[in-house]
């Protein structure tokens, strides 16, 4: 569906004011008697806290206060679910230990804050923190995730019997039936890293509670104000009315920004109420490592029954997820592998299982991709181990139990963090893995290129993996869209920003509805004083979602604008048109009035109202999917590895998508090229590792390899598919983590085709160039 | 992320830091391009009471030409300058190809050659290159200086032969021999990162092209950089050949390296990277010697 700006690639409005550094971040924020606050945060993934003694802490020249635990009183306890349980899903158990702002008798990670300083600067906190002395009692630590389970493990939770924070198991079909029908079960075991979430700007708030106006105002680059505002507001007993938040440019988000109630929110609030000075806390890059949050670690059990012709009877997948500490997030992670495993095959049955287990580490919630790339991941690599005990192509066996393109909606009887059962709405999944073999011009390197290379004693190799991802998901999100006297549009939702183009896809579909120029419709995100309504940024939603809430606003505008013109132009709707900033009759163009004349007119002053009419042309839309839409796509990688450094090299990479209606095809292009890299971090680099203490090991940017321009592939071609949603106006669907999705299944295989020869097989992400080595080596030996 | 408070001086001449150095003994420490002090700093790893800044201290930036056909290199001199210095260039080719190395454009900016000497980080390029080169440095302290050949000048990790009063002032490059060839070979996760192994290689060759000295130093595989004792004794003397240099290689990764198992690698992996780095390396000195 295009319009004059709907599908097409303008150029990005707010780059201009970004570019030449004319916008307000969270750090350019300084207010009069600022204080600033530090954490002190704990040595120990495990320990019992014995005292803390803060009284030299206290007595350092600009210190304002120490707080510990203790300090803050009832005001302490475990934060509210940021996600509810998983109810729906029949036999599902869980339990909930939600997150500590501070630390009380026990650390149960390092970095786990366990004091609070608030001093005149940054500078003096930190100096503070190293005046408080902690007496810890060392507890043995829990940090392997198959561990964690077994009898006599130590434990996260003291009063839960074990580590186990919840189970779920869905089936469709019958296992049993698929392992009866099969002629060969293949069994893996698949381990998957934990990875950071790290946004070029981390976390930060600043909070300045007004005691004269009973007003609270936090400036916060959050994923959601609104949870923000409501759980601030409950906690401390004010209205919703009476806190505002405000998220000015946010550098990403990725995920760890959609949390709320972790410490920094919970007790910065409650500070700087109680000190009566606004207060400003900057997350620096250890404590993003150490103590934000992060995404997953998943040892998985696979088994994949199949006929000897390939055709996939069914599979099960038996995993462990490790969630960290606590789990406020519930199971959105791991029901995301869940229901992401065999979306683009036909697998008649499936049984899908899991244990979500606490440990000694940092608290997990979704990162971009979600755990979605792990159910893809887990898929393609069977897929890989399947052609290659039956003697199959990588291709050859995807094509055989590709989903058809007649297939959808295609009810998938597999309920996930939507609390709904999957559904796909639309796709075409055996198009785009054609497209992408055609990009990356699979036959011609295996018939020539390769055999060619490989006679020269070159390892190159090659992949092609396929992916959906579900998105923009329920509840809903809201906006309103108001013109104003001056004939300009401005549009407000409660869907917050953190880089991805709003500020220009939102205006886009506005300014089709009205008619106006594109630069002449302002955005405004992530406001609560603005527009206090709305879930959050994840699940990439926002399009789908909020921009859907937009298309539904502008056209509620349209049509009260229509009514009001024709009574004044005195002409039938049917024969007026929108364009140019003006309504007018199709026929006669001296027959004409602007859109900020209407928007006056219709905002009387004196007189009398036409009963029924609402003021102004302005309106409030809602939008809320019964199932969310699902995109799709596959990609091939060609890589060449030096056989013996082991080092990678991208040589090309072809990546097909579909995302329905593209707003802005080259907003999209740069989401897929931005989930590309961060697949690229998930397949090669990027890597949290905690020693047998629970001590964090890559805490910094020195240790923790982070993917960077020069690893992009050396030639990177984009296909897109169009296959509408039929769930919304614009049959938008998202695109925000697909870039990230089918890498390390790709990118695992084509490494494996590089050194077919010497029979490697892989078995987990984050393939460094001595992870290679070692795994030839063995392969060598066995 | 914010460092330990600290007490900053900003001497405009190098008596004046070295008098500022003699007064603080241990602590002072001299701040050069700041790209390993202070993240140090920053994550209170270091703590120094106090800096000296010789960063206005102009008479210790520069390159200047020996009448030897060597260079002589201002401490304070940064990378960046040094990387694209024609004289250097012109010179001592493997220089500049080693410096782009060093991590990334905006660090070379700011980092300087004496810096990286005097860090004396065993990952370092700058350390190794000095030793590949036989590179000399004076020292000096207030009232007094002295020579130490690169060779003598690393004691460990992050460990020189400096005192606390002392300050790396000169580095000089002997010219290199006629017949000379270099090459520099290394493997590291990304671009600009730190190697997790690396070798510089000096030879020379006679006109009948036989190996008059093979000068191989290895970094980043042990607590300083290595200079092989094993490379000279095979090579001098006879024609390199792919036998002899498979041979240096298959030593050299057997019994002069230490490379510990970090995150990034295991142990057996950068030993095996040093026996692939020796044998490409040496092969392309070689190939350039002339
Ligand atoms: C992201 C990043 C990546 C990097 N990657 C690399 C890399 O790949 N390879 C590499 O070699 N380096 C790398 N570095 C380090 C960089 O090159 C260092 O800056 C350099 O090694 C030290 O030089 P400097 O001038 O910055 O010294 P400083 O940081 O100012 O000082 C370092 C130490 O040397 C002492 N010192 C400095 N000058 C003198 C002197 N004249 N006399 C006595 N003592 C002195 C200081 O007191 C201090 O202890 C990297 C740095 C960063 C931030």
């Amino acid at each position: 569906m295009a319009g004059k700006y709907v599908h097409q690639s303008i150029l990005r409005l707010e780059d201009p004011e970004l570019i030449t550094g004319n916008v307000q971040f969270l750090d350019d924020i300084e207010l009069p008697g600022m204080l600033h606050a530090a954490f002190k945060r704990s040595d120990y993934a495990h320990a019992r806290i014995k005292s803390i003694d803060v009284s030299e802490a206290r007595k350092l020249p600009g210190v304002i206060g120490v707080y510990t635990a203790e300090d803050f009183g009832d005001y302490i306890k475990p934060g509210p679910l940021q996600v509810p349980p998983p109810t729906a899903i029949k036999g599902a158990t869980y339990v909930a230990r939600t997150t500590m702002p501070i630390a009380k008798d026990k650390v149960r990670f390092a970095g786990e804050p366990v004091a609070i300083v608030i001093a005149e600067s940054r500078y003096i906190a930190e100096d503070a923190c190293d005046l408080i002395y902690v007496d810890y009692e060392p507890l043995e630590a829990v940090v392997d995730l198959e561990k964690a389970l077994q009898p006599g493990s130590p434990l996260v939770h003291e009063d839960l019997p074990s580590n186990e924070a919840g189970h779920v198991r869905q089936e469709r079909g019958s296992w049993e039936q698929a392992v009866k029908e099969a002629d060969l079960v293949i069994k893996r075991k698949f381990f998957i890293n934990r990875n950071a979430g790290a946004a070029m700007e981390n976390r930060g708030i600043i909070v300045q509670w007004d005691k004269h106006a009973k007003q609270m105002t936090i400036w916060c680059g959050t994923q959601s104000v609104i949870a923000l505002r409501n759980q601030t507001a409950a906690r401390l007993g004010l209205f919703e009315s009476q806190v505002r938040v405000i998220t000015p440019n946010t550098g990403g988000g990725f995920g760890p920004k959609i949390n709320t109630s972790l410490p920094d929110d919970v007790l910065i609030t409650y500070l700087a109420m109680k000190l009566d000075r606004p207060i400003k806390w900057f997350e620096d890059r250890r404590e993003n490592f150490l103590a934000t949050t992060s995404e997953r670690d998943q040892v998985h059990y696979c088994e994949l029954a199949v006929k000897r012709d390939g055709t996939i009877v069914g599979l099960k997948d038996f995993f462990y997820h490790n969630t960290g500490a606590y789990n406020p997030y519930m199971m959105t992670v791991p029901l995301n592998t869940q229901t992401h495993t065999v979306t683009n095959y036909r697998v008649p049955n499936f049984l899908t299982e899991f244990y979500v287990v606490f440990t000694n580490q940092m608290i997990v919630t979704p990162v971009r991709g979600a755990g979605r790339q792990y159910g893809v991941f887990v898929m393609e690599r069977m897929l890989d181990a399947a052609a290659r005990e039956l003697g199959m192509s990588p291709v050859e066996i995807r094509r055989k139990n590709l989903l058809p393109a007649n297939a959808y909606p295609y009810y998938t009887s597999i309920i996930g963090q939507d609390f709904v059962e999957g559904v796909l709405d639309s796709g075409d999944y055996p198009t785009s893995f054609q497209k992408t073999l055609e990009l990356i011009e699979y036959d011609k390197f295996v018939n020539e290129v390769q055999p060619k290379l490989r006679a020269q004693g070159k390892k190159v190799g090659i992949g092609v993996a396929c992916f959906s991802e579900g998105t923009g998901v329920g509840p809903y999100e809201g906006a309103r869209v108001t013109v104003g006297g001056n004939g300009k549009v401005v549009v407000t939702t409660g869907y917050t920003s953190q880089g991805q183009a709003h500020y220009t896809t939102f205006a886009q579909i506005v300014a089709d509805q009205l008619g106006v120029d594109v630069k002449d419709v302002k955005v405004i995100t992530g406001d609560t004083g603005y527009f206090g309504w709305g879930a959050g940024t994840f699940a990439s939603r926002g399009i789908t979602v909020a921009g859907t809430a937009t298309h539904l606003a502008a056209q509620k505008v349209r049509q009260k604008a229509l009514k009001l013109a024709s009574k004044i132009l005195e002409a039938p709707e049917e024969e007026l048109e929108l364009a140019d900033g003006v309504v007018r009759v199709a026929d006669i163009p001296s027959k004409f009035i602007s859109l900020g004349d209407l928007a006056t007119l219709a905002n009387p002053m004196r007189g009398t109202m036409e009963p029924g009419t609402e003021p102004g042309l302005e309106a409030v839309a809602y939008y809320g999917p019964p199932y969310g839409a699902t995109g799709a796509g596959a990609v091939g990688l060609i890589v060449e590895v030096d056989p013996e450094t082991m080092q990678v090299s991208l040589e090309k990479m072809a990546f097909v998508h579909d995302c329905g209606t593209p707003v802005n095809p080259m907003v999209v292009d740069g989401q897929i090229h931005g989930g590309i890299q961060m697949g690229i971090g998930d397949a090669f680099y990027e890597e949290l590792i905690y020693d047998e203490n629970g001590q964090l090991v890559t805490a910094s940017f020195m240790d923790y390899l982070f993917p960077q321009a020069t690893d992009m592939p050396k030639k990177l071609v984009l296909g897109h598919m169009e296959t509408p949603s039929p769930l919304n106006p614009l049959g938008i669907k998202g695109v925000g983590e697909a870039g990230a999705i089918p890498i390390p299944s790709v990118f695992t295989q084509a490494v494996e085709n590089a050194l077919q020869e010497t029979g490697v097989e892989f078995d987990r992400d984050t393939l460094s160039p001595s992870r290679i080595f070692t795994y030839v080596q063995q392969a060598k030996g066995a | 992320m914010k460092p330990a408070p600290f007490e900053y001086y900003a001497p405009t001449s190098v008596e004046e830091a070295l008098a500022t150095l003699q007064t603080l003994g241990y602590d002072g420490k001299v701040l050069a391009g700041g790209q390993s002090l202070i993240p140090a700093m920053n994550f209170r790893m270091a703590r120094p009471a106090a800096l000296v800044d010789l960063n206005k201290v102009n008479e210790l930036f520069y390159i200047k030409p020996t009448s030897d056909g060597g260079l002589a290199i201002g401490t304070m001199t940064r990378d960046s300058v040094v990387e694209k210095d024609p004289l250097v260039a012109e010179r001592f080719p493997i220089v500049p190809y080693v410096v782009k190395h060093i991590a990334h454009p905006q660090i070379r900016n700011r980092g300087t050659f004496g810096g990286a000497i005097a860090h004396a980080d065993p990952a370092a390029q700058i350390p190794a290159l000095s030793v590949a080169l036989n590179a000399r440095f004076l020292v000096r302290k207030q009232g007094g200086e002295r020579w130490v050949n690169a060779e003598d000048f690393f004691m460990g990790p992050f460990m020189t032969v400096l005192e606390p009063e002392e300050m790396l002032a000169e580095v000089v490059l002997p010219p290199m021999a006629k017949g000379s060839g270099a090459s520099y070979q290394q493997v590291s996760r990304q671009k600009g990162g730190y190697a997790q192994a690396a070798v510089i290689s000096v030879v020379v060759v006679d006109e009948n092209k036989r190996c008059k000295d093979a000068r191989v130093v290895l970094f980043s595989v042990g607590e300083t950089p290595i200079l092989s004792q094993t490379a000279p004794k095979i090579l001098v003397g006879n024609v390199p050949t792919a036998e002899a240099i498979a041979e240096v290689a298959e030593k050299i990764s057997k019994e002069e390296v230490d490379p510990g198992t970090d995150i990034h690698g295991t142990a057996e992996y950068r030993r095996h990277l040093v026996k692939v780095l020796v044998r490409r390396g040496l092969t392309e000195a070689f190939e350039r010697a002339k």
